[in-house]
């Protein structure tokens, strides 16, 4: 019951991107297209799981049993730029299709804030790592439905009559907001 | 007469919200208020132009193959000191931006002009330009944050001008998209006029 729970506000009532804000900037960045939002989204449910998980252990078997809790930022960054790069590697060698399908997105997770954001997020919680591989899964899902939502309006917003005013980035926002107006319905499920 | 526009380029014409729009999630994630929008502004001011002027200074240094490693230790040694200093002086701030403070990080402004500019200029240079970037990115979201504030609560950095409640859709997340939005239309419009 409390797995359901954590889901069901990491997806819908938290969202990561539309009540959160972290991992804005791919957000805008590769919702123009449908296929590459798909590509985008499967790439950071891999790594978000895993970073969660080493960033988890290294903060109970090392940062926390040295008293060195304030090297959390600094080791976190690098082994998330460390666990990028040795996916990237592993993938290319191990399931090519795998990596024809999400190698360009893997480079620019590094620095997607939502990362960071969940790995740092777990430690404040408190959870435990059945749980925080709970909490990411289903984060990193919220933010795949989010970005696959938006990417969809907006393919279908590049046919629409916009005012040359907002046209581009405003109207992107707007959507957006209107997006995570319609999210802010689910407030009070749980 | 050339620092100057090193110092101006980030305040309108490169702004770094309104223009290269990076650094997206404190500004959305942080402006509920002015003076915490203000408060961002100036902690990713502060690594900015620290970050700016270690990289310029030690950019001969770094072996081209790991310099992007290099430049985020860089970046996340001084994002640790503003945490702690803030944790220590600032509480009730730290509090409010909570975990934005150490994803200033992976804030795409901060390694973008480390890559970009500092490592390519001189330390008078990278100074102005850490400078320009983040008082032009204090400045957005001090913007984003008044809006906010103004039209959602009725009032500006704490002060309450008039009574009753205002528009509560301006505090909640969908109010920053839509008045980030808003604004970088009315910018792009001044802009052509």
């Amino acid at each position: 019951m409390e797995y359901i729970i954590i889901v069901i506000s990491a997806i819908f009532i938290n969202n990561i991107l539309l009540a959160q804000f972290l991992g804005v900037c791919p957000f805008l960045g590769v919702s123009n297209r449908l296929s590459t939002s798909f590509g985008m989204s499967g790439a950071v449910i891999f790594v978000m799981t895993l970073a969660t998980i080493v960033t988890y252990l290294i903060n109970y078997f090392i940062l926390q049993p040295f008293d060195i809790a304030y090297l959390q930022t600094i080791s976190y960054i690098l082994v998330i730029a460390a666990l990028v790069q040795m996916v990237e590697i592993i993938l290319k060698k191990v399931s090519p299709a795998l990596f024809q399908a999400l190698g360009v997105y893997l480079p620019l997770i590094t620095t997607n804030c939502a990362i960071l954001g969940v790995a740092i997020l777990v430690i404040q919680k408190e959870y435990n790592l059945m749980e925080s591989v709970v909490f990411a899964v289903a984060n990193a899902i919220g933010f795949g439905l989010a970005l696959i939502l938006f990417a969809g309006i907006r393919e279908h917003m590049d046919l629409a009559d916009v005012p040359p005013g907002i046209r581009g980035v405003p109207a992107a926002l707007i959507v957006a907001g209107l997006l995570s107006l319609a999210f802010m319905g689910f407030a009070g499920i749980v | 007469m050339s620092q100057w526009k090193n110092l101006s380029r980030g305040l309108i014409r490169e702004n770094p919200v309104f223009v290269l729009l990076l650094g997206m999630c404190p500004t959305l994630g942080v402006t509920s208020t002015a003076i915490n929008g203000m408060g961002m502004g100036l902690a990713t001011l502060f690594v900015l132009l620290m970050s700016n002027i270690v990289v310029s200074l030690v950019k001969n240094v770094i072996p081209d193959k790991v310099r992007i490693p290099a430049f985020i230790v860089i970046i996340a040694t001084f994002v640790t000191v503003v945490d702690l200093f803030m944790a220590g002086y600032l509480p009730g701030l730290h509090e409010q931006l909570g975990l934005f403070i150490p994803l200033i990080v992976v804030n795409c402004i901060v390694l973008g002009r480390a890559e970009a500019f500092a490592s390519k200029n001189t330390f008078t240079s990278s100074l102005m330009d850490g400078l320009g970037m983040g008082l032009g990115f204090t400045l957005a979201l001090t913007l984003l944050g008044s809006v906010r504030e103004i039209f959602g609560s009725l009032s500006i950095f704490g002060y309450k001008f008039l009574e009753g409640d205002g528009v509560l859709v301006f505090i909640l997340p969908p109010g920053a998209f839509l008045a980030l939005g808003y604004l970088i239309a009315i910018m792009n419009r001044l802009k052509k006029a």
